[in-house]
């Protein structure tokens, strides 16, 4: 039930879609795979489940090679593509069916009705996909991907275009089926992995910038710490900048209020406490301002032409 | 496979594509056969199908091209070409299902013409000795079917090669017109005509006008066979193309 890139790379033409990327993942982890849009995490994906062949290195499902003995792997694995395209003109149930016996399941019948309860389809069962709104068709992706009790489940972008009752939704039923599995799933919101992922592989440019622990994540760039502070009475830049601790200013939104970077985020309010005092003024507001994984994120994957 | 052979037969029935298929082909052949004054049996005075068998391989140019234009077009736009082959399946039992699918469509179609058999066969002379030319009628449907199975075997082949339903549909009409009659026509060009061996043998034409004489000749029967094997080769060629 493990996962495991060796040196996998995908050449488009010119461009290399995915870079000589290695990974491994254990039973049990739900595994969030990060990046911005075309960092080449569809790409892994469709080598994975066999989709597209790798131009170079190997892809493993229970240390078996994807491409020698795919029809052995793709029927461990359950996969949900992205876009999740459907048969629009089929019965929910019909489809289920179908995909069922496609994926040699023992007693198609009654493990399609299973899948409907499970996956919260039992309303609607009796509609076409078609008239399904995005989140229901999201539900038949995923029955669709869970229908032969895989053991690695690899979903791109599953709640991606749905609202935030459906995401939440979505996600616990992930969270219900991920604790069996090995499940890899690929997004772009930060807040989804730090909801549902043990732990992220972040993605860029379609080399791995980050391979963590998600909480490991955000710590790991907590040295620089950022305090909002607003005074009473104005302050100039160059008084602030005189505290040996403060390593960078920024003017905030409201007057007299500053964004200052420290990496002692103890000393640097004493200090700014006896500045605000040196000249009879209040510190109004003060709060530390976590990094959170959005700018780990940002600060991963900037380009690093953009700078 | 026949998972994949249900699931486009539950397709065809559901789109009515199978039900516009077979009523089409009745009504057009019918018409040949009983009401057109120039092809009718009925003023024809031979006791003979052969309006129904001359009509058929042109009407099914434009019905199989129809019927096969989706199997892959529709699949690679819809992206469902992505879950059926990350599927437990090999490409061999997607395109087999698929096939087959259409093939039992034109089977279907021709099924009924059945009855055309019965109807001359009994306004025929002599129905219980003589009637109709048994022989000669058997060969000819083995012959459209035969010809049915390299039409959707090309048809299938036009779909894979592109995600755009009509120009499969163009696609698939041009290869079955061409390999059903152009040979015909360019045997008679004057640098193909004084070759000892005959232009005309590589159409689909001339073999099943042989087979329709009802002489099994094991030639046409390999003619036939070979031509679809080509075609779902170049099919699963094209297919597997995707991993390039």
């Amino acid at each position: 039930m493990t996962i495991r890139v060796e040196n996998l790379t995908k050449i488009y033409g010119p461009q290399k879609a995915v870079d000589n990327i290695s990974f491994e993942l254990k039973k049990g982890q739900i595994v969030g795979f990060l990046g911005p849009n075309g960092a080449g995490k569809s790409t892994t994906m469709k080598m994975l489940t066999g989709f597209i062949p790798p131009s170079s290195g190997n892809a493993y499902i229970d240390n078996i090679n994807v491409e020698e003995q795919p029809l052995i792997t793709r029927s461990r694995i359950g996969y949900l593509p992205e876009h999740n395209p459907l048969y629009l003109d089929m019965y929910i149930r019909e489809y289920l069916r179908f995909m069922a016996e496609i994926n040699n399941v023992k007693n198609p019948k009654k493990r399609t009705e299973e899948l409907i309860e499970l996956t919260g389809l039992t309303l609607e069962r009796k509609k076409k996909i078609g008239q399904l709104s995005k989140g229901y068709r999201q539900r038949v992706g995923l029955a669709q991907a869970l229908i032969h009790n895989p053991d690695v489940l690899i979903l791109d972008e599953p709640t991606s275009g749905l609202d935030p009752n459906q995401i939440g939704e979505i996600r616990k039923l992930i969270l219900e089926i991920g604790s069996e599995k090995t499940v890899l799933l690929s997004t772009h919101i930060m807040q989804e992995v730090e909801a549902i992922c043990q732990r992220t592989i972040i993605i860029n440019r379609g080399k791995i910038v980050a391979d963590a622990a998600t909480t490991e994540l955000g710590k790991r760039n907590d040295t620089d710490i950022v305090i909002y502070v607003e005074f009473s009475k104005e302050i100039s830049e160059s008084d602030l900048r005189k505290i040996p601790e403060v390593k960078n200013v920024s003017k905030g939104s409201q007057p007299n209020s500053w964004h200052i970077n420290t990496t002692e985020s103890q000393s640097c309010k004493i200090a700014l406490n006896k500045l605000i005092a040196g000249v009879g003024g209040y510190i109004l507001e003060q709060k530390e301002e976590k990094q959170s994984l959005e700018d780990i994120f940002q600060k991963l994957t900037r380009n690093v032409d953009d700078l | 496979m026949w998972t994949i052979y249900k699931k486009e037969i539950r397709s065809f029935l559901s789109s009515l594509i199978a039900y516009v298929v077979i009523a089409v082909f009745l009504i057009v052949t019918g018409m040949f056969t009983w009401l057109f004054k120039d092809t009718s049996v009925l003023d024809s005075g031979y006791a003979n199908l052969d309006p129904l068998f001359s009509i058929a391989p042109i009407i099914f140019i434009f019905l199989v091209s129809a019927i096969t234009m989706r199997s892959f077009s529709e699949e690679r736009k819809s992206g469902t070409i992505e879950t059926l082959t990350t599927r437990p399946v090999s490409d061999m039992s997607i395109i087999m299902g698929k096939y087959f699918a259409g093939l039992t469509l034109v089977l279907f179609s021709i099924l009924p013409t059945l009855l055309y058999y019965y109807s001359v066969n009994k306004l025929s002379i002599n129905p219980e000795q003589t009637g109709i030319d048994k022989g000669a009628t058997l060969g000819s449907y083995i012959g459209l079917l035969l010809l049915g199975a390299v039409y959707v075997a090309i048809g299938t082949f036009a779909s894979a090669l592109s995600d755009n339903q009509i120009i499969a549909f163009l696609l698939s009409m041009f290869l079955c017109f061409f390999f059903f009659i152009a040979f015909d026509f360019l045997s008679d060009l004057e640098f193909l005509k004084n070759s000892d061996f005959s232009t005309e043998w590589l159409g689909i034409n001339y073999h099943y006008r042989s087979i329709s004489k009802g002489v099994a000749d094991t030639r046409d029967l390999i003619y036939f066979l070979s031509l679809t094997i080509l075609f779902l080769g170049f099919t699963k060629f094209i297919f597997g193309s995707r991993k390039w």
